[in-house]
């Protein structure tokens, strides 16, 4: 199976609140030759922080037809989302290594004429950039008059690298794998205090005490200003959204949030309208 | 003593079954505690959830709203000494605390959503109007678009007992 052509998964944040994201993630696999496959009838990864909270089997069962798509158009999973990738990936994990839960989810799937065959790869859009596009290739793509000198606060956010012990993407204290993208762009990824920190969105806090959560957030933006940052660049369409909306919801600092994608359209040369930059709640003025 | 708490057994024994299969390693160094970012902000304490949970404190547990403080993040999770898979251990007690019928209002419209309509947002008219804007399909290709895949999404909900449980039944 080559990994060259992968199934897109788009999960819910990314299509419907910030489409640019999606936009911006189809030009640039596209100039660097991915072809994206779409898996019609997805849903919702489903959202670990209610969904696994709730009930891990219905948690698990969705997760895994939405992996039956990929796995019947014979591609494997590309997702541009930390959370997308959590629901994804651990189901996958765990369903590939283990028969008897695989059993037992794929008996639920019966009652709806799927089945699993516990054989389908998911990936994140950072770990595939960087181990299956490479750094180079990135570095070609990068128009020289792609806009002003930037440094910029990367935010890894908390289920693409974590638990480690699962993804084995790279060490989750000190990682490199984000940051070397970002540099391949051109943009200088700048060292801030307690960086890796949660954004504080995550695992239903948002929804049920949106004030913690912004504490958070309030703290990692701090911690961002005081490096003196030009932006904050994710890879995570819910961290985006706390972020991008946090700082709308603080009236404070300022900081424009992009996803990785949008920065590649940007460094890329990619048409401004393409990103979709117009519905952040936090003014994007690069 | 009538205050007196009564520690249960057997509850550590069904956190192992829901999932949390290390809860009984945990040696109480606190290492999650000070790892805890929600912890930092709140009076959430890890350590002490992860105590409760070996004494089988359940009502400390399950009526709390310390375990809806956690947002997933895993730090505590990495840096464990004792290999404790702390984020394992809350999935599970949150599954409990569920089927008890404690779920905040604002949880259960977001597995109402995703239960009904696939999708744990909607998509409203200004996001068609946009993604026509970009050059994308304006109702991305997801259970929006395929209605069987949504009555498949519909029926897994159903055979779980997933839309029973989330209007405060028990599963």
């Amino acid at each position: 199976m080559s990994d060259k052509k992968m199934g897109f998964f788009l999960g819910c944040i990314m299509p419907m609140r910030y489409p640019g994201i999606e936009s911006s993630t189809r030009e640039v696999l596209k100039s660097l030759g991915v072809e994206l496959v779409e898996l019609k009838g997805a849903s919702c990864c489903p959202a670990p922080g209610v969904t696994r909270s709730f009930d891990q089997t219905t948690w698990q069962a969705i997760a895994a037809r939405n992996l039956t798509i990929a796995q019947n158009l014979g591609v494997n999973v590309l997702t541009i989302c930390n959370g997308c990738f959590d629901s994804l990936f651990e189901t996958a994990h765990q369903l590939n290594h283990d028969e008897e839960k695989l059993k037992k989810i794929n008996k639920i799937l019966k009652e709806v004429g799927a089945e699993y065959k516990g054989e389908t790869h998911v990936r994140h859009f950072v770990e595939y950039l960087h181990n299956e596009i490479g750094l180079d290739a990135i570095k070609n793509k990068v128009k020289e008059n792609g806009g002003k000198p930037l440094k910029a606060a990367v935010h890894y956010g908390c289920h693409f690298l974590k638990p480690s012990n699962v993804k084995k993407i790279d060490n989750p204290e000190r990682p490199v794998i984000f940051d070397e993208i970002v540099e391949a762009l051109g943009v200088k990824s700048v060292e801030y205090k307690d960086k890796g920190t949660c954004c504080g969105a995550g695992g239903g806090v948002r929804a049920r005490t949106p004030d913690v959560a912004l504490k958070m957030t309030r703290e990692n933006l701090t911690n961002m200003k005081a490096a003196g940052v030009d932006v904050i660049i994710d890879c995570c369409p819910f961290c985006h959204l706390q972020y991008d909306v946090g700082q709308a919801e603080l009236k404070e600092f300022g900081i424009p949030v992009l996803h990785l994608s949008q920065l590649m359209g940007l460094r890329f040369g990619l048409d401004k309208e393409k990103l979709g930059l117009e519905v952040h709640k936090t003014p994007v003025k690069l | 003593m009538s205050n007196a708490k009564k520690p249960d057994p057997e509850f550590a024994k069904k956190v192992v079954e829901g999932g949390g299969k290390t809860v009984n390693l945990c040696f109480q160094c606190g290492t999650c505690t000070g790892s805890c970012p929600s912890g930092r902000q709140t009076a959430f304490r890890t350590r002490k959830l992860v105590r409760r949970a070996q004494l089988g404190l359940k009502d400390d547990i399950l009526k709390s709203d310390d375990l809806w403080l956690c947002t997933t993040c895993f730090t505590c999770y990495e840096r464990c000494p004792r290999g404790v898979e702390i984020v394992d251990v809350i999935m599970a007690l949150r599954n409990m605390a569920v089927r008890e019928g404690n779920m905040a209002p604002q949880h259960r419209k977001i597995a109402e959503l995703i239960s009904t309509t696939g999708h744990m947002v909607n998509l409203r008219p200004e996001d068609k109007e946009l993604r026509k804007k970009l050059g994308l399909a304006e109702v991305p290709p997801t259970v929006l678009l395929v209605p069987e895949g949504l009555e498949q999404v519909k029926k897994i909900c159903a055979v779980t007992g997933f839309d029973v449980l989330i209007k405060g039944g028990s599963k």
